[in-house]
């Protein structure tokens, strides 16, 4: 077996580990990652950028539909069609673009690439099994687990044919006319809302008794107000039993104790994700876990000196960012840097429509946490620029500490929002306070106001409601 | 309307002049007959001065800590009707009552010009400051145990280049957030903490005066005076007090509820008692300027006593008439009569013999200082549970030592260890207390 040596070893080639791989390469490390599948990892490939490209085109043919059913604006479209095949080829081109470039990015940084899986010998030796050929055996000083996550699929459903994960979702290879989704959290409703514009009767099916169960019901209820307006069937308190082709997905309302079948073309499970820690060798290694997930430490140490670990292996928030920041964090302290994982917030957005965005506690985590704190709402309904573009609904929320007015969050709920995660994030990390963000002039007209009116509001100033 | 100027009393006992420990009143005050004006302190005394009339505060005529003539303006009022004074004539100068006091010249602060304006500190001195680090800062929001600290991403990355741990640094920025210019201070204070909060491992900078004035004073010219005339020499002998200590358990059993608890110091002021009919010349005070000891036949016995304000040596007078309880009882009398500022002249003065005990802090030697113009001092040290042979035997034991100092001058060195000796012989024999 050829035998290799470098100083960092990379296991997955998705946004933390092509990041850690680049930054470790700008510092001179000599670095070597190692993909099975493509460069870009679930974000590039099969998740975030995929899945938005495809909700832009379905609300571009939602948007022609619409206004071939009669604008208030005056424009004129007749019979709008869409070649899903297209689409997809359309979609495919800008992941070939981003992962080309990542790969490029990688040379340029002297990051040797090798396609292959891994299977982790020791904390310092892994073997690389590529497609074909011989394997080759890796000698590492520092070993980076980023290895990222997976689907998690159900028993009664497994992936496959008419079981769609995210991933086939993200590849259609025809529009359904029926689709049952499972899951209300923030993939299966960005699907599920994308597939719905494309003309799609959609149902989603959810355990919980709320849509978006992570975030408080403020804000989701204008998301909850889109679904029903936009013809989405809920069911809400329910569990799936199962699935046959002739009758589809079996659903039990547990609280009413009643059963029935919701008939669908396709069926796409978004349950959750959960760590890639199975099938490479981790086990050798004996590291401690939290929970499924490999625990870390503030320096994104593992258990084993030298071994080190980013991006959704190490659990939740399961965010490209998050792996990306991690990433940059790792190689620089192998370069010999000082460095922590502490950032102040990790931004969270939700591509809905209208979209969501969390950044930093929301009033219930505050209050939750001891802090005497203050929070106000500015509705887009006052703003100016969001009655421009139709999209009237939703707010900017602020959080703030009662006694010197630090900003501790932002909740944002509308059309756009997604942008305005970049103003929020900095501002809490720079220790903004209401007076700061308040009495920062903001374009007009812009979005960007409301979120100096929820400052304001908040301390009382709001000068447009 | 009249002007009455009030005077520093004679509290007689050929006392010539008081310290002034504190007022209680402002010019401005309208104050009543018999109000309290001030304290003054003599020798070890401290005396409330009440005003004789009703009327306005005027002026004082000195500030804490000044040493004042007996007879020296104390306070000026404006009073109903003729005062004591024409009312034009002008307030004395405080350098009058400075005049009168040349002996402690060297001691009494400058005393303020207005004397309106009591002063803490003598005038040429720097007035008693706090000084921070700090200062130029505002103090912001003080971050809580175990709160992160607010910096940029930009800050929070260069204090790790920097090896600073954030939550030492100061934070000048809004809500506390700690700028460049904090983590530049930090770094340049050689990684000083730059303010207070935060850290318990905050470094302080602040300093301050303290007067030694009142009865601080009156310890530090008498510990002075006792170190630089007597020439010491110490003497430490360790006792056997377990029979003593089970005879005191079982008298504080028997009578404790009815008599009184008896600490062991009652048992060791009847030893000395005892052991000084054997040593008169112990038993004395020796004035070193006439040039004569004076020996006593009466034990006054002198308590040690910490008080508020500082150490205190009031008096048991005639220890050698006083039983078990009796003793008990007097020491506690003149303990809290001095702690509570009550007690009588003459429990504050005449003490022939000191005592002095820390009780459980007594440790294991101590060096007391005798009590000048006393010529020996006797200290207690902490009694402690200790193994010791008895015929070839290891048994537990109950002992303590005694650390006592003489006069050298006139006590010598055999004398005082024959003394202490005696007293070792009466404490670990009890009975012999009892016997005559």
């Amino acid at each position: 077996m050829k035998e290799m040596t470098t100083k960092l070893l990379v296991i997955g080639g998705g946004p933390g580990g092509y990041v850690a791989a680049i930054r470790a390469g700008q510092l001179g490390i000599p670095t070597m990652l190692v993909e099975g599948a493509s460069l870009g990892g679930t974000c590039l490939n099969i998740g975030c950028i995929p899945s938005k490209a495809l909700i832009h085109a379905a609300e571009e043919f939602e948007r022609a539909r619409h206004q071939a059913a009669g604008s208030q604006l005056g424009i004129r479209v007749s019979d709008p069609q869409i070649d899903i095949a297209q689409t997809v080829r359309w979609k495919d081109g800008i992941v070939q673009r981003l992962t080309g470039g990542v790969g490029a990015l990688l040379r340029k940084a002297s990051v040797q690439v090798h396609k292959g899986w891994a299977e982790i010998e020791d904390g310092k030796t892994v073997i690389v099994k590529p497609p074909e050929g011989e394997p080759l055996r890796v000698r590492c000083e520092h070993l980076l687990l980023a290895t990222g996550s997976t689907p998690v699929e159900l028993p009664s459903m497994p992936f496959g044919g008419a079981i769609w994960s995210s991933t086939d979702a993200l590849s259609p290879d025809v529009v359904p006319k029926r689709l049952v989704v499972v899951g209300a959290g923030y993939i299966g409703l960005e699907l599920g809302m994308a597939y719905r514009k494309l003309g799609v009767e959609v149902t989603v099916v959810e355990a919980l008794q709320r849509v978006l169960p992570t975030y408080d019901e403020e804000l989701t209820q204008p998301v909850l107000d889109a679904l029903q307006k936009s013809g989405i069937v809920l069911h809400l308190g329910c569990s799936v039993q199962g699935w046959d082709a002739e009758h589809g997905v079996h659903v039990r309302n547990d609280a009413r104790a009643e059963e029935f079948a919701l008939p669908a073309d396709r069926v796409l499970v978004a349950v959750g994700r959960r760590p890639r820690t199975a099938g490479f060798g981790l086990e050798s290694l004996q590291l401690d876990m939290a929970g499924r997930h490999v625990a870390i430490d503030a320096h994104c140490r593992t258990s084993m000196r030298h071994v080190w670990a980013i991006g959704d292996i190490t659990g939740e928030p399961m965010l490209a960012h998050r792996a990306m920041a991690q990433g940059e964090c790792v190689a620089e302290q192998i370069a010999g840097k000082n460095r922590r994982f502490e950032p102040m917030q990790i931004p969270a957005v939700c591509f809905t429509d209208p979209e969501v965005v969390v950044v930093g506690k929301t009033p219930g985590e505050a209050r939750a946490a001891g802090l005497d704190c203050i929070d106000a709402a500015f509705p887009f309904s006052a703003n100016g620029r969001a009655m421009t573009l139709e999209a009237t609904g939703g707010f900017v929320r602020v959080v703030a500490r009662r006694d010197n007015h630090l900003i501790l969050g932002w909740q944002a709920v509308g059309q756009g929002v997604a942008e305005l995660a970049a103003a929020f994030t900095q501002s809490i990390e720079m220790g903004a306070r209401l007076e700061d963000v308040g009495h920062t002039i903001h374009a007009h007209p812009t979005l960007g106001e409301a979120v100096q009116e929820a400052a304001l509001r908040a301390l009382g100033q709001a000068l447009h409601i | 309307m009249g002007i009455y100027v009030i005077r520093v009393p004679d509290i007689g006992e050929g006392i010539a002049e008081v310290e002034l420990v504190s007022w209680h009143v402002q010019p401005g005050d309208s104050i009543v007959e018999d109000q309290h004006l001030a304290d003054v302190m003599t020798d070890k005394a401290t005396v409330e001065v009440p005003s004789p009339m009703h009327g306005k505060v005027l002026s004082l005529g000195g500030a804490v800590g000044q040493v004042m003539a007996v007879g020296a303006e104390l306070v000026r009022l404006e009073v109903e009707g003729e005062g004591n004074l024409k009312a034009n004539a002008a307030p004395a100068p405080a350098s009058q009552a400075q005049a009168a006091t040349v002996s402690v010249a060297t001691a009494a602060p400058v005393v303020a010009a207005a004397p309106a304006a009591p002063t803490v500190a003598p005038k040429t001195a720097p007035a008693p400051v706090r000084s921070s680090a700090a200062a130029p800062h505002a103090p912001a929001a003080l971050r809580k145990e175990g709160e992160r600290p607010l910096a940029s991403p930009a800050v929070r990355r260069r204090a790790l280049d920097m090896g600073i741990d954030l939550r030492r640094v100061h934070g000048s920025g809004p809500a506390g957030r700690i700028e460049h210019h904090d983590l530049d201070a930090f770094a340049a204070g050689g990684g000083q903490v730059q303010a207070v909060g935060g850290s318990q491992y905050v470094e302080r900078h602040g300093e301050e005066q303290i007067p030694v004035i009142g009865l601080r004073r009156k310890i530090a010219q008498k510990m002075q005076e006792a170190k630089r005339r007597i020439p010491h020499f110490s003497y430490v002998e360790e006792v056997d007090v377990t029979e003593l200590e089970a005879l005191r358990q079982r008298l504080n059993a028997i009578h404790g509820a009815t008599r009184g608890k008896l600490t062991l110091l009652p048992f060791l002021a009847r030893a000395m008692v005892l052991a000084l009919r054997d040593f008169p010349q112990i038993n004395a005070r020796y004035d070193d300027e006439a040039g004569h000891v004076t020996r006593y036949e009466g034990v006054h016995l002198g308590v040690a006593t910490q008080t508020d304000g500082g150490l205190m040596v009031p008096v048991l007078r005639h220890a050698e008439g006083l039983d078990l309880w009796a003793c008990a009882a007097g020491i506690a009398r003149v303990a809290e009569g001095a702690r509570s500022g009550k007690a009588p002249r003459e429990e504050l003065s005449g003490s022939t013999i000191t005592l002095t005990s820390l009780g459980a802090l007594g440790g294991i030697v101590s060096t007391p200082v005798i009590n000048h113009p006393e010529v020996a001092i006797v200290g207690v040290n902490r009694m402690v549970e200790r193994p010791m042979l008895r015929n070839g035997q290891v048994v537990a034991r109950q002992l303590m030592n005694l650390s006592s100092s003489f006069d050298h001058r006139v006590v010598d060195g055999m004398d005082a260890a024959q003394f202490i000796q005696a007293i070792r012989v009466l404490l670990e024999t009890p009975a012999l207390l009892f016997v005559e």
